[in-house]
């Protein structure tokens, strides 16, 4: 289909400025993608009951186009929502394996950050970006899920900015 | 927490003179009566706190004068000894000395290291047995008609440094009777014949105290971890275990 720009009236262009939105196929991407984060099923410990909270009517993750899917083949975030001990972390690991590419990761809480409370324990992994790339950290023990609301919004912007500048937002 | 220190001092001792035992209640307790959380955090006077060391000081005596009483004699009378001030026994004390009674009967002279009644956890009778009767010991606590101690309540894994220690907790579901049984251990080779064939319910116990303190338990149908991973390294809970990643 050829389109003659010189038979374009002056009304048709007025029209096509206000229905025609004109930008990359990334940043296309980067928009579908922000407004349908389905994060993986996976609770841990405490923070997970925040997050579910978060899931729940009062709060309403849906809204986003947040909604939990109960296989890594499906998902497209991990919310790691609670303390990672050693024993766990394997696991951890081949679950975000299992999960297909663009993926995301969220440390929810002070233990998936950094160890928490248990920095000083022998069993857990202080900071679960020592064996999954962390894109977002929400601090907080438990982080209300306000706050989860917030790290999920941070993460969005994130992949919006990333899609539309090509540039990381942190060169890590 | 305060109220179970100030009881056995306060009205143990003092318990054939009720004059005696009463008149500390008016000074100290009417403000705990009204707010009892005003008064915990209120600092505690000289007095008080003098009361409260020679409590603990007599209960200290008490306890191991009818520890001495106990693995001397097992008489039920004079548990507390000749030299402890007067004191009545605890409910309890029949009981521990008909159980030393019994073991030794049964097992042997020399089966019970040491007995006493755990005053503050509700007078519980506590018995310390060599590791080596503890078999026969068990069967005896579950099947004898005067024990009948059919269920294994909880089971804990003690490092004492100098020591380890097993701790069993038996009760009678019939009665409601409530036994302690300790087994030391040597802490190099820790080593307690396993309770698994006599109560089912010990097997994931001690598990447990096998992957936390090491110790071993012969006679355990499947003593392998249960809480780390397999491929761990150490026993955790012991006092002198080193991590291997400290930093993870």
């Amino acid at each position: 289909m050829e389109l003659d720009l010189a038979s374009v009236t002056p009304e048709e262009t007025k029209q096509l400025e206000r229905n025609v939105f004109i930008g990359t196929i990334e940043q296309l991407k980067g928009w579908v993608r922000s407004n349908s984060l389905w994060p993986l099923t996976f609770g841990l410990a405490c923070c997970a009951i925040e997050m579910m909270t978060a899931g729940a009517p009062h709060y309403d993750l849906d809204r986003f186009g947040v909604m939990f899917r109960t296989s890594p083949r499906q998902a497209d975030v991990m919310i790691v929502s609670g303390t990672v001990t050693k024993k766990m972390g394997p696991l951890l690991r081949r679950l975000y394996d299992q999960m297909p590419e663009p993926k995301w990761v969220i440390a929810m809480g002070s233990c998936a950050t950094a160890g928490g409370p248990y920095v000083k324990s022998y069993s857990v992994i202080k900071g679960v970006d020592q064996i999954v790339p962390v894109d977002v950290y929400i601090p907080g023990c438990p982080p209300n899920p306000a706050a989860l609301i917030y790290g999920i919004n941070k993460l969005q912007e994130k992949i919006r900015y990333e899609a539309k500048t090509g540039k990381r937002v942190t060169d890590q | 927490m305060s109220e179970e220190e100030n009881k056995p001092g306060e009205t143990k001792p003092e318990a054939a003179e009720p004059a005696e035992a009463a008149s500390p209640r008016p000074a100290g307790e009417p403000p705990e009566g009204g707010a009892p959380a005003a008064s915990e955090r209120r600092p505690l006077t000289e007095e008080e706190k003098a009361a409260r060391r020679q409590a603990a000081a007599e209960r200290a005596a008490a306890r191991a004068g009818a520890a001495r009483g106990a693995a001397s004699g097992g008489a039920a009378g004079d548990a507390g000894g000749p030299e402890a001030p007067p004191k009545p026994p605890s409910p309890n004390q029949p009981l521990l000395d008909r159980a030393v009674q019994l073991l030794r009967e049964q097992i042997a002279e020399d089966a019970v290291v040491e007995a006493w009644i755990n005053e503050p956890n509700d007078h519980l009778p506590t018995l310390v047995l060599k590791g080596e009767y503890w078999p026969q010991a068990a069967r005896l606590f579950r099947d004898h008609a005067e024990f009948g101690c059919r269920y294994l309540r909880n089971m804990a894994g003690v490092d004492c440094e100098t020591h380890m220690e097993v701790v069993y907790h038996l009760l009678n579901m019939d009665t409601g009777r409530n036994y302690c049984v300790k087994i030391r251990t040597d802490r190099d080779r820790p080593s307690v014949p396993s309770a698994t064939p006599v109560w089912e319910t010990a097997n994931w116990n001690e598990r447990e105290i096998y992957d936390l303190l090491g110790v071993d338990f012969p006679g355990h149908p499947d003593l392998r971890r249960i809480m780390m991973p397999d491929d761990w390294v150490g026993h955790p809970l012991r006092k002198d275990y080193v991590p291997l990643d400290p930093e993870v």
